[in-house]
């Protein structure tokens, strides 16, 4: 018991040269930081284990980017032949690309040359690169919208949040030159100016396009673009769970049989 | 003995021809078919199993990814993105590599759990212990290079970090990093050496564990009860037993990493990782992926930097030593009644460490992972050495079959034979 109540005492020891430690570590001065609202939670189509996009909503968000949003941001690492994946068809596919100049490589006499895309294009930049990207945007650079909703803690409710979270600073808040009063972005000043407003952009359907509707269409849209796996990934998961559960028990059954003659 | 065929027993002429020029069917017959392995395990003795299946997983899908992957910096993040979307199931590959590093490392932690509770660092099992301390390095380097392939922000800023540790040693130091880069920053041939890296410490780890195992098979498997196998009643063959049990594990298991690759493929990574790397921004927390959070909370708990270094890097290197730490002839904690706490006191500070990790060096997480980081050493530098010292094991069982008989202490796995009959097909 003795020798307990010494292990006890080291252990004390160590206590009080943790004590010191975190003295000194409390004497850190907390960072003060800029009060930024989490984005309020949304309904998504694509949520939850059975989830699958809403595909009307994604083809109304894609005319959203093509209307608004690509005329500042890319989405290179999608090609016109992927629009299959929001419910195109190819003769629709082949339509919107040619509908739209890119870039062809050089012509004989070794100068750019442009022409009418193909569904194998890439999706059209609207700058060939981020030195003109920022000679147009008053030295701010426009992300890239390929991946934007996995690439933001939040997701696609923090891209809906910035949509539609422009507002007047409120008095006293000093505002740079050319930035933006945004509730959800980090810091509130934003380059880019409010990008959707109630009746923007007017959908064949006849869906309804106040700031919210449009904002929702084209984050469903943008979730899609980034995990344009996602519904096979899912159908393939369910089978792939339910086989390996049926061998659960099948092997679980085989085990108990091998083990039934052994005491164990 | 030269000129002397090796005498096979099997019948089938084929590979009785084969095993009398190269025994590989009597070695395998032998390893693993008719080892003599404790009867009474539990199911933590299939991690070990489960390590090996997700390395496999990992070997395969790897190369898979290497057909489609560019090692440049102007290519690496879009080759990505071409196998997630043009490569056909080039998603599943991915995602089944990069949640497999996860489930390698929950896996081996468990398998490393599951060694210091039974005590089986303890002689005779000294060396295959400190085998499995450098699959552990060996890893770690792997999945650490393996992150950096992506070229994302936390791709670049994680590499950038944890290179930089090594310039923490004096005179030596920056010459290291400079080295190490291949340049005076993380770049192109920081990226094209991890690549290369990444492929060969596979092949490296795949050596070490043969290595691990054939230690295992000299001087046989630990079990629940930590005393030796005396009589051959108390073990069983590896083959069909083992592989039994060992294939209701690995359903299991594949049953959760399903779970992770098909529904939440990103839910362990950095939305950070989705930018491209980005020399000129720094993005505003740099976290490692789970697995290095506790030994980034040791890094950060001192403010001094080679310390700092030098304790996370000792964080690993006293595993090496424990079998000489720990001074308790008991291997089991089953019968140590005063380790038995202790060793989940350790657990929960390495989880708190991983909390710590996770969250910034700022107020009260500066506290937690001092007096966690401390108590994972004092864990393993005073309290074992002076445990075994001070504890009264409780009585240990004569032997294994006779534990199992006495249906006293139970094999501790699966249930004891005389229950509800089983009806296994009605499981599925």
């Amino acid at each position: 018991m003795r020798a307990v109540r010494s292990l006890f005492a080291a252990l004390a020891l160590g206590g009080l040269a943790a004590g010191s430690l975190v003295a000194s570590g409390l004497g850190a001065p907390a960072q003060a930081q800029e009060e930024v609202p989490t984005p309020p939670h949304q309904q998504w189509s694509w949520q939850g284990p059975f989830g699958t996009f809403d595909l009307a909503a994604a083809q109304r968000g894609f005319q959203v980017y093509s209307e608004v949003c690509s005329n500042c941001h890319a989405m290179k690492e999608l090609h016109y032949r992927d629009l299959a994946g929001i419910g195109l068809s190819p003769e629709q596919i082949q339509a919107v690309a040619a509908a739209v100049t890119v870039p062809q490589g050089v012509d004989d006499q070794g100068q750019p040359k442009e022409g009418p895309g193909t569904p194998g294009s890439q999706f059209r930049s609207p700058f060939p690169n981020e030195q003109a990207a920022r000679a147009a945007e008053n030295g701010a650079l426009p992300p890239d919208l390929s991946l934007i909703v996995n690439a933001r803690e939040g997701g696609p409710d923090y891209v809906f949040g910035i949509l539609t979270g422009f507002a007047e600073p409120p008095k006293g808040f000093t505002m740079q030159g050319g930035m933006n009063y945004n509730v959800y972005f980090p810091g509130h000043q934003i380059a880019m100016p409010q990008p959707l407003h109630d009746g923007q952009v007017a959908f064949a359907d006849g869906s309804p396009n106040n700031i919210g509707a449009e904002a929702h269409d084209v984050v469903t849209f943008l979730a899609w673009a980034a995990n344009p796996e996602l519904v096979q990934r899912k159908q393939i998961g369910w089978r792939v769970i339910l086989f390996l559960v049926v061998m659960t028990g099948l092997t679980y059954a085989v085990k108990r049989k091998t083990w039934a003659d052994v005491e164990h | 003995m030269a000129g002397q065929m090796h005498n096979s027993e099997f019948s089938n002429p084929v590979i009785q021809w084969i095993d009398t020029r190269l025994p590989i069917f009597t070695m395998l017959q032998k390893e693993y078919a008719v080892f003599p392995t404790p009867k009474n395990f539990n199911y933590f003795w299939n991690f070990g199993a489960l390590a090996m299946v997700t390395l496999g997983i990992m070997i395969v899908t790897g190369i898979l990814l290497a057909m489609n992957y560019q090692p440049n910096t102007n290519l690496a993040f879009d080759s990505v993105q071409h196998i997630m979307r043009d490569v056909n199931y080039g998603w599943l590959i991915r995602y089944l590599h990069q949640n497999g590093a996860s489930m390698f490392f929950i896996v081996t932690y468990i398998h490393m759990f599951r060694g210091l509770y039974y005590g089986s660092y303890k002689t005779p099992r000294e060396l295959l212990w400190m085998l499995g301390v450098v699959i552990l390095l060996l890893m770690m380097a792997t999945a650490f290079m393996g992150y950096v392939l992506p070229w994302g922000q936390m791709s670049y800023w994680g590499a950038t970090v944890i290179t930089n540790l090594f310039s923490a040693f004096p005179i030596v130091g920056h010459p290291i990093v400079t080295w190490l880069w291949g340049g005076f920053s993380v770049d192109n041939p920081t990226l094209n050496r991890f690549f290369s890296l990444h492929y060969l410490l596979p092949f490296v780890l795949t050596g070490v564990i043969f290595l691990h195992v054939a230690a295992l098979h000299v001087v046989g498997s630990n079990n629940p009860l930590g005393i030796d196998v005396k009589t051959p009643q108390d073990t069983v063959p590896f083959h069909p037993y083992y592989t039994a049990k060992d294939s209701v594990g690995i359903c299991v298991f594949l049953i959760v990493y399903a779970a992770f690759v098909f529904f939440m493929p990103n839910v362990l990574g950095d939305p950070n990782n989705f930018i491209p790397a980005n020399p000129l921004q720094t993005p505003a927390d740099i976290v490692p992926e789970w697995y290095f959070l506790p030994y980034y909370a040791i890094l950060r708990s001192i403010p001094n930097k080679l310390a700092g270094v030098c304790l996370m890097f000792s964080s690993i290197l006293v595993l090496f030593v424990l079998p000489w730490l720990d001074t308790s002839k008991v291997r089991s904690a089953r019968f140590r009644p005063l380790f038995r706490p202790f060793i989940f006191v350790w657990v929960a500070a390495v989880i708190l460490l991983g909390v710590c990790g996770a969250h910034k060096p700022e107020g009260i997480w500066v506290v937690l992972s001092r007096v966690a980081t401390l108590w994972y050493f004092l864990h393993f530098l005073v309290i074992m050495p002076v445990l075994g010292k001070l504890e009264t094991p409780l009585p240990l069982p004569e032997s294994i079959s006779r534990a199992v008989l006495g249906a006293g202490h139970g094999g501790g796995g699966g249930p004891l034979p005389g229950g509800a009959p089983a009806k296994p097909m009605e499981k599925a």
